[in-house]
């Protein structure tokens, strides 16, 4: 294989790998966050801890009770998203009549408690969670080795965010969700149940992190902080992307993955701030977003 | 965007009379016989880190409290102070005020940069894009190299206040910053009731209404922008000087978390809320240090007790019972 511009492409595809693998996760999490501010217009500072509280069910169900990776990959969301579904109704649903940075404020409080919870019990240094017997070892594709498990999280989750793109844009509870996402009153006064849509969403919404949570066990430790740095990234990619679109959150998502990645490559120092300062470059350009409506 | 919630989260007290009020003159100067007698009592380094958060919450209150703007990034401001002044005070051996002024200039060019493109957004948007450009901030003090890294920067020298005042006495540095701290926030107290402060607290009411009178709101939404940051400097490089530290918890988003904490409990949009609230979570931060990650989790739980419970804070509370604005 031939070197392109002095890089060996064993490492390039590797850390392009490596950047889809991270923009997968962006593209899931931001996805639940633009599905849960569409609806609830507030933006679930908790999402990270909800991830991260997917990986740690999953190590549970795993060490505890001996349930494996795949029932994990279903029942994860179910219990974490039901945990949501409480939250909602207890805190949530009582601060619509007010200023949105309300919410964002509670649910910040919320992932403290989260985090502060698991690191009491867990300790901060990270609990191992194996690869499952079916997706371990890898593929060797001539020009680089594709490890199984990483090909199947980028797979997964680009099904994940197919088929909530497709719920929303193609079917009709998501014509009612988008129906009640420009307006509440008037989809309420058509007998639809919207404060219990409103539940059902911001559950689906942190199912879905919960998910990509599961997802991450095997491949990052399970760790009560593995959720708070990578949700201010996250909010970075939505700021750029905007959170008008189901779509653009999704690409924006895997696209920033990979420019991480290529950064890696060529100007591995800046890798951690890139995504920083494309973002002050939309705000700059196209503030609304790539892919936002309003300003 | 203007809804009647809209104007909920300040909880605007009017002030009905023009001048100062006299309680107002009354508690202030309450406060600083206080302060002038706290360190008889209790331990100086304690009252100190009090008086540099209290002066920290302020300048974040007087950015949310009276511009309507929740920024979830002043730890940028913070923290790229601290490290200024703690290696202008190491490294180039220069005087403390010296130093601290530097961090606060330092802080404004940032305010000033940051501020300018967070402003194109609003809302939960303008918070986002203040907690990502920290994170920046953050992910660039990992990097640099005058940073120490893990380290931070150890052992700066408290040095000599205009190269006569030696201030390695705890109690001698406690007056210097005492009279920083106070200055700061009588400064904070002015520009509230300034003009300036007025037009402001017109754009956090009603953005709109503002636009169609005329104002140019997104130059005064840049300066107090600007102003804040430098008040939060001013409360980082003061920090830096006092333990002689300056380290990564500095800018990490926990800092920005906490001093939103301190506005939030002790009254968003009170001139008096962000001092109560510093002193709260401060002391209870101090008493809990052997808790581990507890304190975390209390910090949760007042920041959903104070969301779902009492949104106004402790100093919201009591102005709204005696109904005098504090």
């Amino acid at each position: 294989m031939f070197e392109l511009l002095g890089i060996p492409p064993q490492a390039l595809f590797g850390q392009l790998l490596l950047g889809l693998i991270n923009g997968s996760f962006y593209a899931l999490l931001s996805l639940g966050l633009a599905v849960i501010f569409g609806l609830l217009n507030i933006i679930n500072f908790s999402h990270g801890a909800q991830y991260m509280m997917g990986a740690f069910v999953a190590w549970m169900l795993m060490t505890y009770a001996g349930i494996n990776y795949w029932w994990a990959l279903l029942l994860v969301p179910i219990i974490v998203g039901t945990t949501g579904v409480v939250i909602e109704r207890v805190m949530i649903a009582r601060l619509y009549h007010l200023d949105h940075l309300y919410g964002l404020l509670l649910t910040f409080g919320l992932a403290l408690i989260i985090q502060g919870l698991f690191r009491n019990q867990y300790g901060v240094s990270g609990l191992p969670y194996s690869i499952p017997g079916e997706l371990s070892g890898g593929t060797n594709l001539g020009f680089m080795f594709l490890p199984n498990y990483r090909a199947w999280v980028v797979v997964a989750s680009a099904i994940v965010c197919f088929g909530t793109w497709f719920a929303i844009e193609r079917t009709r509870l998501g014509a009612y969700l988008r129906a009640a996402t420009e307006n509440p009153v008037l989809v309420g006064a058509f007998g639809i149940n919207v404060p219990r849509m409103i539940t059902l969403t911001y559950g689906f919404g942190v199912g879905l992190a919960a998910l990509a949570g599961v997802l991450a066990a095997p491949i990052y430790s399970v760790n009560p902080n593995m959720g708070a740095d990578l949700i201010i990234v996250v909010f970075a990619v939505v700021v750029i992307g905007g959170m008008g679109s189901i779509l653009g959150a999704i690409l924006t998502g895997f696209g920033l993955g990979i420019v991480e990645g290529l950064t890696r490559v060529f100007y591995p120092e800046a890798s951690s701030v890139v995504i920083f300062v494309i973002m002050a470059l939309v705000l700059l350009v196209k503030p609304a977003g790539l892919f936002g409506r309003t300003a | 965007m203007t809804t009647p919630s809209e104007t909920e989260i300040i909880a605007p007290v009017a002030a009905r009379h023009v001048g100062t009020p006299r309680h107002h003159i009354a508690i202030f100067a309450g406060l600083l016989v206080l302060l002038l007698i706290a360190p008889f009592v209790l331990y100086p380094v304690f009252v100190m880190k009090v008086l540099c958060f209290a002066l920290f919450a302020s300048a974040l209150n007087l950015l949310l409290g009276f511009g309507g703007l929740l920024s979830f990034g002043h730890a940028a401001f913070f923290g790229s102070a601290s490290y200024v002044a703690a290696h202008a005070a190491k490294v180039w051996g220069l005087n403390p005020e010296i130093a601290i002024l530097l961090g606060v200039f330092t802080a404004a060019l940032l305010g000033l940069a940051i501020g300018a493109l967070a402003i194109k957004r609003q809302g939960i948007y303008f918070a986002m894009v203040t907690l990502a450009f920290a994170q920046m901030v953050y992910f660039l003090a990992v990097q640099a190299p005058f940073t120490g890294g893990e380290d931070g920067i150890q052992a700066v020298p408290r040095g000599r206040l205009f190269g006569l005042i030696d201030l390695s006495s705890d109690f001698t540095l406690y007056f210097v910053v005492l009279a920083i701290v106070f200055g700061g926030i009588l400064g904070i107290y002015r520009i509230i009731h300034s003009p300036f402060g007025q037009v402001l607290k017109a754009i956090r009411d009603n953005e709109p209404r503002s636009i169609s009178l005329g104002y140019k709101v997104e130059r005064y939404k840049l300066a107090v922008f600007v102003m804040s940051a430098s008040l939060a400097g001013l409360a980082g490089a003061t920090k830096a000087i006092v333990f002689q530290l300056s380290s990564l918890t500095d800018v990490y988003w926990s800092m920005s978390g906490e001093v939103v904490l301190m506005t939030l409990l002790g009254g968003m949009g009170t001139v008096f809320g962000p001092l109560v609230g510093a002193a709260v979570i401060v002391t209870m931060e101090s008493y809990l240090a052997g808790f581990g990650a507890w304190v975390t989790v209390i910090q949760g739980v007042i920041f959903v007790a104070s969301v779902m419970l009492f949104r106004e804070g402790i100093v919201g509370v009591i102005a709204k019972w005696l109904k005098k604005p504090l």
